[in-house]
């Protein structure tokens, strides 16, 4: 049996194409990102936030931060913070990749207060470089569990720019470039509307109707007219992640 | 000219022997001053000054640090820090949330002034660079912009509107190295962080180091040498002063040792799981930081067998 996690992780590493480097974030999005290393893309550059270019992650030996000495071994490049972010303003990396806590229709990403930003019910860790891999890179990925207190309507906070209002807002505000192209979830791949910059579904997992993906959204979807079914994960695709992770 | 420079003019730092005991060095920090802490997240944490901090008479005080770790949350449980300035505060990422913070902020007892990642680097670089503000695309549309009070500018040449990150002067900056001379000419091995600018950007420096080594040595290798003595007020010698944090090529984070705070600091849910969670990291302060005068009674206190895995482990990361 595939978990969730294990299932978004599969379809989020095949969407990375080969020869493109990667900003990533820590778990999940770094992951799939070594899986696709693995399969289609052996010349990804994966970048992470602590200064590592060309990370070559170990079967079993993930690192829990950005910045810590099992990130840093058999790498490109070790530079500084500064340098990496200032390498995806330049427009160096093609992709951003991360996780969220909560994202709305406009694909605008959560992930510091939930509740009132003066007295938050819940206040999460934070930003990290998520806020800036979305401000900077080509195009961000964004991977999560698709369940309806993630999938708001409008999220409490914006850490995180997606397409803001929608439409031309996030130019507006000076973010001529970038944007979430993709989400992708245990549920389906979803996708934002070329004008409107609402969120549409793309593709659906194996097995999953819209009707489930609707009713774990909490806003109205947009759907193209060419909704799609993704492939099964292949067996080797599994064993591969499970190694990975070192729970083979 | 602006206050920092002023400051900086009129405290020029000639060449002398600047070593001096954490406690000797932490006197430099006031109450409610503003104390940059080096390393991210639990990597080269100058934590014997953090715990020096800890022991210390300063209150109110403003800690800022890109990605923050559970220091935060002991500067935090004792009034030693009233606001936190960062991107993230976590307790690693496999350890979870970081309850001590989270009750302060929740309960609004604390301040978490959020802003990103790159902005805090670009705050500290504006700062090191002598000019009052830095533009960058960052941060834009966001609320991290509307809340910070981040103000936008107009490129002059281009009409582009750019985020202006403002400078960041710390009172005091608290950065632990790898090799220091006594003059405070200073060597970092691995991930640099954002240490050298936090270090320029700030009035006063405090270094820890691994060890402390003769001038000569880091002549040999000047290329490595990222502080320069005219930059640094104290220096303090603190081997495994990141403990229980890692240090690179020198040991790695005591997991361990982290489990048992997260432990210590695991109420049991309901409305009285802040508090339980704050008495937690109380205790894990009498136990660990105040039962001890300095740093190395702490360390000492960690079973050497521990350590010295620590050590085997760091430097099987390295690249040979």
């Amino acid at each position: 049996m595939i978990t969730p996690d294990e299932l978004m992780t599969i379809t989020a590493s095949r969407l990375l194409a080969d020869n493109r480097v990667v900003f990533a974030g820590i778990g999940v999005p770094t992951v799939a990102c070594a899986l696709a290393k693995r399969r289609q893309a052996p010349d990804l550059t994966i970048v992470l936030e602590g200064g590592i270019v060309g990370l070559r992650l170990r079967a079993g030996q993930l690192p829990d931060s950005t910045n810590e000495m099992r990130a840093a071994v058999d790498v490109d490049q070790l530079t500084g913070i500064t340098d990496v972010f200032l390498a995806a303003q330049r427009g160096f990396f093609d992709y951003g990749f991360l996780g969220c806590a909560q994202i709305d229709q406009y694909g605008n990403v959560n992930s510091s207060v939930i509740g009132d930003r003066a007295a938050p019910s819940v206040r999460l860790p934070g930003t990290g470089g998520a806020n800036d891999i979305a401000s900077l890179c080509t195009e961000t990925f964004v991977v999560t569990r698709h369940e309806r207190r993630r999938f708001v309507e409008k999220v409490d906070y914006v850490t995180t720019p997606g397409f803001l209002g929608g439409g031309c807002a996030r130019a507006a505000a000076g973010l001529g470039f970038g944007g979430i192209s993709t989400v992708i979830t245990d549920l389906a791949v979803l996708d934002f509307h070329e004008r409107t910059k609402q969120m549409r579904v793309r593709a659906l997992q194996p097995g999953v109707s819209l009707a489930e993906v609707e009713k774990a959204t909490g806003f109205g979807l947009l759907v193209a007219d060419d909704l799609g079914a993704l492939p099964e994960p292949e067996p080797a695709e599994i064993a591969l992640l499970r190694e990975l992770q070192g729970t083979g | 000219m602006n206050a920092a420079r002023a400051d900086l003019e009129a405290h020029r730092r000639p060449l002398r022997d600047k070593v001096v005991s954490a406690a000797t060095a932490v006197e430099l920090v006031s109450d409610g001053d503003h104390v940059a802490i080096g390393g991210t997240n639990y990597s080269r944490t100058p934590m014997a000054l953090v715990f020096a901090l800890l022991r210390g008479k300063a209150t109110g005080l403003t800690v800022s640090r890109p990605l923050s770790c559970f220091e935060a949350e002991l500067l935090l449980v004792t009034g030693t820090a009233s606001t936190l300035m960062t991107s993230w505060v976590g307790i690693g990422h496999g350890w979870g949330l970081a309850r001590v913070v989270r009750h302060h902020v929740e309960q609004g007892l604390a301040e978490y002034q959020e802003w990103s990642h790159l902005a805090m680097a670009m705050r500290y670089r504006a700062g090191a660079m002598g000019v009052p503000f830095l533009p960058t695309h960052t941060m834009l549309g966001s609320d991290l912009a509307a809340d910070t009070g981040a103000r936008t500018v107009e490129c002059p040449y281009t009409g582009t509107t750019l985020l202006a990150v403002p400078a960041l002067h710390p009172d005091v900056t608290l950065v632990h190295v790898h090799r220091a001379d006594r003059y405070g000419n200073a060597q970092i091995d691995g991930y640099p962080f954002l240490d050298v600018d936090m270090v320029h950007a700030a009035r006063r420096v405090v270094l820890s180091a691994e060890r402390i080594v003769e001038p000569e040595e880091l002549r040999r290798s000047p290329r490595e040498t990222l502080i320069p003595h005219f930059a640094v007020d104290a220096v303090v010698h603190e081997p495994f002063g990141c403990y229980p944090h890692e240090c690179y090529g020198e040991y790695e984070a005591d997991s361990d040792h982290v489990a048992e705070y997260m432990r210590a600091v695991r109420g049991e849910g309901g409305a009285s799981a802040g508090e339980l969670a704050c008495e937690g990291a109380r205790h894990y302060v009498a136990e660990h930081v105040l039962a001890h005068d300095e740093f190395g009674g702490f360390v000492a206190s960690v079973d050497e067998q521990r350590r010295t895995s620590l050590r085997a482990r760091a430097r099987e990361l390295m690249p040979r």
